[in-house]
């Protein structure tokens, strides 16, 4: 093994617990500044520790209040949290307001919790760009839990399953009937069900609904997803709910699936971030190049199609015809 | 998520907060959309918030600007206090604006501690946004 090098001025300083640093290099990750590249780089194998919980589900359903409850459960356990919320950003004006914060209880000295909003910055997907990278930074800080919680999210607004260990689906009463439990996507992802606002009409139904549709199968893993009910009006369910992120995380380390969702997971994140690259080099050469730029001219005359163009752009021949 | 970096400018991150007890929050809600409309990415803390839970807020979502919105009355002795808890924090640099009900007297000396602007009622959305995007870039 290579001995591991000397840590950038920054990145040490996160590790020794600099808040104000740490801040600091979250928004330089999601401003893509060149300076955070180092810190991000000799931090990741500091990263890895810590289960990293996303809480996910449709707008409304009390993700944020789910979040302060479990907190303000974990810290009744004697662990820190490190936790990163993700609202929309405009389509139209880049705008954001970022409402998770204010769930958020805690007394203002207890350096045992960080919080941070990220705006989504035209992501698709439920997360920001930039949430990977932040919840390994928050990892490295040295948090014991951390917890992400998505945008309100939509069927197909899975991508919190390539950054939590442990995903939590959270829906309330009369969000559908047992249809809905059918559709692909956002069920799908789910390692634990939570019916929030279990303390309205109807959820019973939604639970058995949602149980049922459990005992359907269909999943590969020896896990079958628990549907626990909570509220954070009268708090109910929340220990359980943590109780079950422990379980899932135990049934990870036992049966080998962490390993294997990992190697799946990073490996397309190193295809992500390579494509990522050379598309950027790319588009590089076809700004600068003008013999490329002709290979654009060609296209918009009709005089060769885009599929032809991509592959004289890919091989680099320029005027072979 | 093969997505496009993002811009060179990146949006200015402005918290609003409402310090003390006061539950009338309808114009901090009116700026941050505004804010947000402007291009912005607005943290809104919300209601009852201390200046120790401001000020922490400011740090962790290393905000560009704050804005403070008070109809209680009690901005002579709050505002002050999220101004030094800020110097104290090392981030004095960070420009504090504030809205409400502030009698002019109280204005001047608030300027005078350091708040860089004071919106009275009947301020445009506009000038709001302006200056704060103005004295959120000469900090940037």
């Amino acid at each position: 093994m290579k001995a591991a090098p000397r840590l950038p001025a920054a990145a040490r300083a996160i590790v020794d617990g600099d808040r104000r640093v740490l801040a600091r290099t979250i928004s330089a990750v999601e401003n893509g500044d060149p300076s955070a590249d180092p810190v991000v780089r000799s931090l990741y194998a500091r990263s890895g520790r810590a289960p990293v919980v996303g809480l996910t589900g449709p707008l409304g359903v009390g993700k944020s209040s789910l979040v302060n409850a479990l907190v303000g459960r974990l810290r009744a356990l004697g662990q820190t949290v490190g936790v990163t919320g993700v609202d929309p950003s405009s389509p139209f004006t880049g705008g954001s307001v970022l409402g998770d914060r204010i769930r958020l209880e805690r007394r203002a000295d207890d350096t045992g919790v960080f919080f941070r909003s990220m705006a989504s910055r035209g992501a698709a997907g439920g997360v920001a760009e930039a949430t990977r990278e932040v919840s390994r930074l928050l990892d490295a800080a040295g948090f014991d839990a951390i917890l992400v919680e998505t945008v309100g999210s939509g069927q197909v607004d899975v991508a919190i399953r390539d950054i939590a260990s442990t995903s939590i689906v959270v829906v309330v009463p009369h969000l559908g009937d047992e249809v809905q439990t059918l559709k692909a996507g956002l069920f799908e992802i789910a390692d634990i069900f939570c019916v929030n606002k279990v303390d309205l009409p109807g959820a019973d139904l939604a639970k058995r609904d949602l149980a049922e549709m459990v005992t359907l199968g269909g999943r590969t893993s020896g896990w079958a997803p628990p549907v626990i009910g909570t509220s954070t009006v009268e708090p109910s369910g929340i220990e359980e709910l943590w109780n079950d992120v422990i379980a899932h995380e135990k049934f990870l380390d036992a049966s080998g699936e962490r390993t294997q969702g990992e190697r799946k997971r990073l490996s397309s994140e190193i295809v992500g971030l390579a494509r990522d690259r050379v598309g950027r080099e790319l588009t590089r050469r076809l700004e600068r190049d003008p013999s490329l730029r002709r290979i654009l001219d060609d296209v918009v005359a009709r005089r060769i199609d885009p599929r032809t163009a991509a592959d004289r752009l890919v091989t680099g021949s320029r005027r072979a015809r | 998520m093969a997505k496009a970096r993002a811009p060179k400018n990146p949006p200015i991150r402005v918290l609003i907060a409402k310090p003390g007890l006061d539950g009338h929050d309808r114009g901090a809600k009116v700026v941050a959309r505004a804010l947000r409309d402007a291009g912005m990415e607005v943290i809104y803390a919300g209601l009852r918030q201390t200046p120790e839970e401001i000020v922490r807020a400011a740090l962790e979502e290393d905000v560009d600007i704050i804005g403070l919105s008070i109809l209680s009355g009690a901005h002579m002795a709050l505002f002050p206090r999220v101004l030094a808890l800020l110097k104290e924090h090392k981030a004095g640099n960070i420009p504090v604006f504030a809205g409400g009900i502030i009698p002019d007297e109280d204005a001047r000396r608030l300027r005078k501690a350091g708040i860089r602007a004071i919106f009275g009622p009947g301020t445009s959305l506009e000038e709001i946004v302006t200056t704060a995007r103005s004295l959120a870039r000469r900090t940037a």
